[in-house]
């Protein structure tokens, strides 16, 4: 490799500043040494968090996610530029440290880049040089001139941070300015200019410096070399007090991110269930009670705001937004543990940073940490706060009633448990439909969890009958648990009441056994997510839909043509099925299947469903709003040209129904859960399950 | 600043269905969920705040039986200091006088500043702290929804009709009767209660608080329950079966006609 250091280019300057460049190493190397072992030390007070499993899988996820920049294109134009950025820096790894090197050691080569490689790894450089600081100037552009409004700080949340991104853009813009000069004064002294990447910026530069003196040239040079070297240090010691540490975290928040996000977190890592009662206190309530990886978290956000674009809870005017969350914890972390001085924390986080509406606010819907390019996990840190706060008793009076009723009665309406079957009762729905009870006394094979809301609420009790019809339809075996069935608890455990949760689930998992069933099947979605991930040992569990989704494609289950084709239908994805359980096809195969359905997708759907509300406790909670977060979405579904939105969650269906009274667009909307639909167009050849659709139906 | 909070375990209303029995005197206890009384549960919040602010101790107390320890634990999981069950079958269906002589025994066996009631109970008739201070011979004030303290007495205030507050001095020791909405208890989880469950709750019978049973018990009720009914529909309700705009209109053209709008 021809360095740029090589004898024939070394100058005066070069050996008489040895010691200066030297200096600069040595004071920038310590600087950024000291910076980040004060801001690793306060990792080094948090929580414990066990992330050092499955290193395969976590390489994995980095070449994925960090490499590969997986998340980015989600936003096509940002994104673009991103990609092009990081893959700019990456490409000029190498180069940077060759030529810091190369200020103390002249004969530093390029280790292991044999031949031609040098060469080509010299032009491909130059390109990257330069598109690099060609998206930093499109990047300021943007910024000045088209400022997104994802980018913009409501006053509630503090100051804007663009001068601070423009600062940072720049200084990368004046490192690739000067990492240029400096080729292309070195090439105008010696080395052919072919040497230089046709049209890149040291080309343009060499062709600019055209025929300057030799002495010109080497002041050129060596203020090229000196600024790209205060450029770098200052920027590497600069970036761990703002938006940029991502550029040093990124990796090993990549690596280390969470690997099952449908998994809560516990309420301690590595602490047993059985031995929670020793924990002295619950949850997150001062800084050090979030884990090291939360905290690398809050370090790693680079403040692109795509999670609160996508916050149903932000969108709907809620005193909460995910990006936020992030940069008050970080501005928190600088302020309290600072890189100067001592660490001064004793505050609790809510009433200080945080307050208590904006940590109820979340739905826990996880679009956030859907869109989020760098993984940052956030319903876990909610969770962890409302565990803290359960903890001191900073519960909203309207949370208190419900969840006092689930200790009590096993419901949040604090109805009869003995009722919990009631909606089975009506005598035209027992004579055709063979739901049984399975108290001990009858067998069954499946067991379908009804859960709360569709045992008790008058509206969801259709979705436990129609449910229960498909599954007599399709000759399933199958029974309810009745009175021995609980709360399943999601909601109880999202809510921080992790003590609540582990009873309820105690005591349905010994009903479940108890019933000697072998498969549950629900048409809850958050009962669907509690069984199959809150719940240990207890059979598999599959939603509804994809129960009728297996039985549409094997023939059992086929359809009539729907009976009004102006109708268009929309099919809302509810969190979780879709976002946290990844099941966004089957509801549509079946939609699809049925003969004449018009059906159109709203623009926020499959991973990008907007949440309706929220589920279980959050249907009592009275939150700060502007306006619900379902008519938002019952909006967005007109907006799709739908009249008829179909879900496949009975809170989803609660939310979305009151929403078009309150929207005032009765008539022009309707809302039907997926069992609903299907019940009323499944062809039906028995005689008395034609009888049946004709007493019950609907 | 000590602080007694007389509470009582009823029946929680938002849970239950309440229905008389088949012999018409009292309602279907069976399959009741049982809960502190919600007046009496700021109460204690009220008491909490006021130590916590002040300094002393808060205890709780309760005439009743062994299943109302149940309330007590509850109230020391929320951060009561001490609490104590009066219990003795002598005690059995005392009316309002008298359980207002057995509180006031057991008051004057401590020290205590300041004694709280809630307003009323979900099955009670709001005598209690009204007699308990009449006994005892110290100021009441009733219905209070919000309490400052002050050098050896007391600001308290009261919602009067209309939706103005009156503000009350009044000295120490007193009893006052606590408004639901004087302040947001706090929550009590599952966890809190467990942490409380081996602390020991003392119950005193009628000779430990010095109470002659003669005076109290359903003999000397001086008040006693003769019948129990529901009261049946009658004329003058119109309930209103259109739809939601429907009923609006007539919702405002009723008020209108009566004179509400103007």
């Amino acid at each position: 490799m021809i360095s740029p250091f090589s004898s024939a280019n070394t100058h005066d300057w070069l050996v008489s500043s040895r010691s200066l460049f030297l200096t600069i190493h040595i004071v920038g190397i310590l600087c950024f040494a000291y910076i980040a072992a004060k801001r690793l030390a306060l990792l080094v007070r948090a929580e414990r968090d066990l992330r050092f499993d499955h290193p395969l899988t976590r390489a994995g996820r980095v070449v994925k996610f960090w490499l590969g920049q997986w998340k980015h294109p989600r936003y096509k134009f940002a994104g673009t530029l991103h990609i092009l950025i990081f893959a700019g820096f990456i490409l000029l790894v190498a180069r940077t440290f060759s030529v810091l090197i190369g200020g103390v050691n002249q004969n530093s080569v390029m280790p292991g880049l044999p031949g031609r490689v040098p060469h080509f790894y010299d032009i491909v450089t130059d390109y990257a040089a330069t598109v690099v600081f060609l998206c930093m100037v499109i990047a300021v552009v943007r910024r000045l001139v088209f400022k997104p409004a994802r980018y913009a700080v409501p006053p509630k949340y503090g100051k804007g941070r663009t001068a601070d991104a423009i600062f940072l853009l720049g200084l990368i813009a004046i490192l690739m300015l000067a990492d240029s000069l400096f080729a292309a004064s070195h090439s105008s002294q010696g080395r052919p200019i072919e040497t230089l990447a046709v049209l890149s910026l040291p080309w343009v530069l060499q062709v600019a410096l055209g025929s300057a003196s030799l002495a010109t040239l080497a002041a050129v040079s060596f203020t090229a070399y000196l600024a790209h070297e205060l450029a770098f240090y200052f920027l590497l010691c600069y970036r761990p007090f703002g938006i940029q540490f991502h550029v040093e975290t990124s990796l090993f928040s990549i690596y280390f991110s969470k690997l099952d996000r449908e998994r809560l977190k516990p309420v301690r890592w590595g602490v047993s269930d059985e031995r929670l009662d020793q924990v002295k206190s619950f949850g997150v309530k001062k800084f050090e009670d979030f884990t090291w990886k939360h905290m690398l978290d809050f370090y790693s956000c680079a403040d692109c705001g795509r999670c609160a674009d996508h916050c149903p809870a932000n969108a709907a005017g809620r005193p909460l937004a995910p990006r936020f969350l992030t940069i008050k914890a970080r501005d928190y972390a600088f302020r309290h543990y600072p890189v100067f001085g001592k660490a001064n924390n004793n505050r609790p986080l809510i009433g200080d940073i945080y307050s208590e509406n904006e940590i109820w606010s979340c739905t826990t819907c996880g679009a956030c940490e859907e869109e989020c390019p760098l993984l940052v996990e956030y319903i876990d840190k909610i969770v962890d706060l409302r565990r803290g706060m359960i903890d001191d008793g900073q519960v909203p009076q309207s949370l208190q009633k419900p969840l006092k009723a689930i200790e009590s009665r096993g419901n949040p309406y604090g109805k009869m448990q003995k009722k919990r079957a009631e909606w089975t009762k009506s005598p035209e729905f027992q004579r055709t439909c063979d739901i049984r009870i399975l108290d001990g006394k009858s067998d069954a094979d499946t067991l379908y969890f009804v859960d709360s809301i569709t045992s008790y609420d008058d509206r969801m009790q259709s979705i436990g009958r129609s449910t229960a019809r498909i599954l007599s339809h399709i000759g399933e075996d199958f029974g309810i648990l009745g009175a021995a069935e609980k709360d399943s608890g999601h909601e109880v455990r999202r809510f921080g009441e992790e003590m609540l949760f582990m009873a309820l689930r105690d005591h349905n998992t010994d009903a479940v056994k108890a019933s000697r069933t072998r498969q549950i099947v629900t048409a809850d979605p958050h009962a669907y997510n509690a069984l199959k991930h809150d719940y240990k040992d207890v059979p598999p569990v599959e939603h509804i839909s994809q129960v009728i989704a297996r039985e549409v494609k094997s023939g059992n289950i086929r359809f009539n043509p729907v009976e009004d084709e102006d109708k268009v239908f929309t099919y809302h994805d509810p969190c979780y099925l879709g976002r946290h359980n990844h099941i966004y096809d089957d509801p549509r195969t079946v939609l699809d299947a049925i003969p004449g359905l018009k059906r159109v997708e709203m623009k926020r759907s499959r991973d990008r469903s907007f949440c309706c509300g929220g589920g279980g406790l959050m249907l009592f909670y009275e939150p700060q709003e502007e306006q619900r977060m379902s008519v938002l979405r019952v909006r967005m579904a007109a907006e799709a040209g739908a009249t008829v939105i179909v879900t496949a969650c009975p809170f989803c269906m609660a939310n979305i129904e009151d929403a078009i009274k309150v929207a005032g667009m009765e008539g022009k909307m309707s809302v039907l859960d997926l069992t609903e639909l299907v019940d009323q167009h499944i062809v039906r050849e028995s005689v008395a399950e034609i009888e049946e659709t004709a007493t019950c139906g609907g | 600043m000590n602080i007694l909070v007389c509470v009582r375990r009823v029946p929680d209303t938002s849970e239950n269905e309440i229905q008389l029995n088949a012999e018409g005197n009292d309602i279907e206890r069976e399959e009741l969920v049982y809960s502190v009384n919600e007046p009496d549960n700021y109460a204690v919040e009220e008491a909490l705040q006021i130590r916590d602010r002040v300094g002393g101790t808060v205890t709780v107390v309760t005439v009743g039986g062994e299943e109302d320890e149940e309330v007590l634990r509850r109230e020391l999981a929320m951060g009561a200091n001490q609490a104590v069950l009066i219990s003795d079958d002598a005690f059995m269906g005392s009316d309002g006088r008298g359980i207002a002589t057995i509180l006031k025994e057991f008051v004057l066996k401590g020290h205590y500043d300041l004694i709280l009631t809630g307003v009323q109970a979900d099955d009670g008739a709001a005598q209690v702290g009204g007699m308990l201070a009449a006994m005892l011979d110290y100021p009441f004030a009733s219905l209070v929804n919000s309490i400052s303290v002050e050098d050896g007495r007391l600001q308290v205030s009261r919602e009067i009709e209309g939706g103005n507050r009156e503000i009350n001095e009044i000295e120490l020791p007193c009893v006052l009767s606590i408004q639901t909405g004087i302040n947001e208890p706090r929550y009590v989880g599952m966890r809190g209660i467990r942490q409380v469950a081996s602390v020991p709750i003392p119950t005193l019978g009628a000779g430990d608080v010095g109470v002659n049973p003669v005076t109290v018990g359903q003999k000397a009720a001086r008040v006693k329950r003769v019948d129990y009914f529901v009261p049946t529909r009658s004329e003058g309700a119109e309930l209103l079966c259109g739809s939601r705009k429907e009923n609006a209109e007539k919702v405002l053209e009723l008020v209108a006609a009566k004179g509400g709008l103007k």
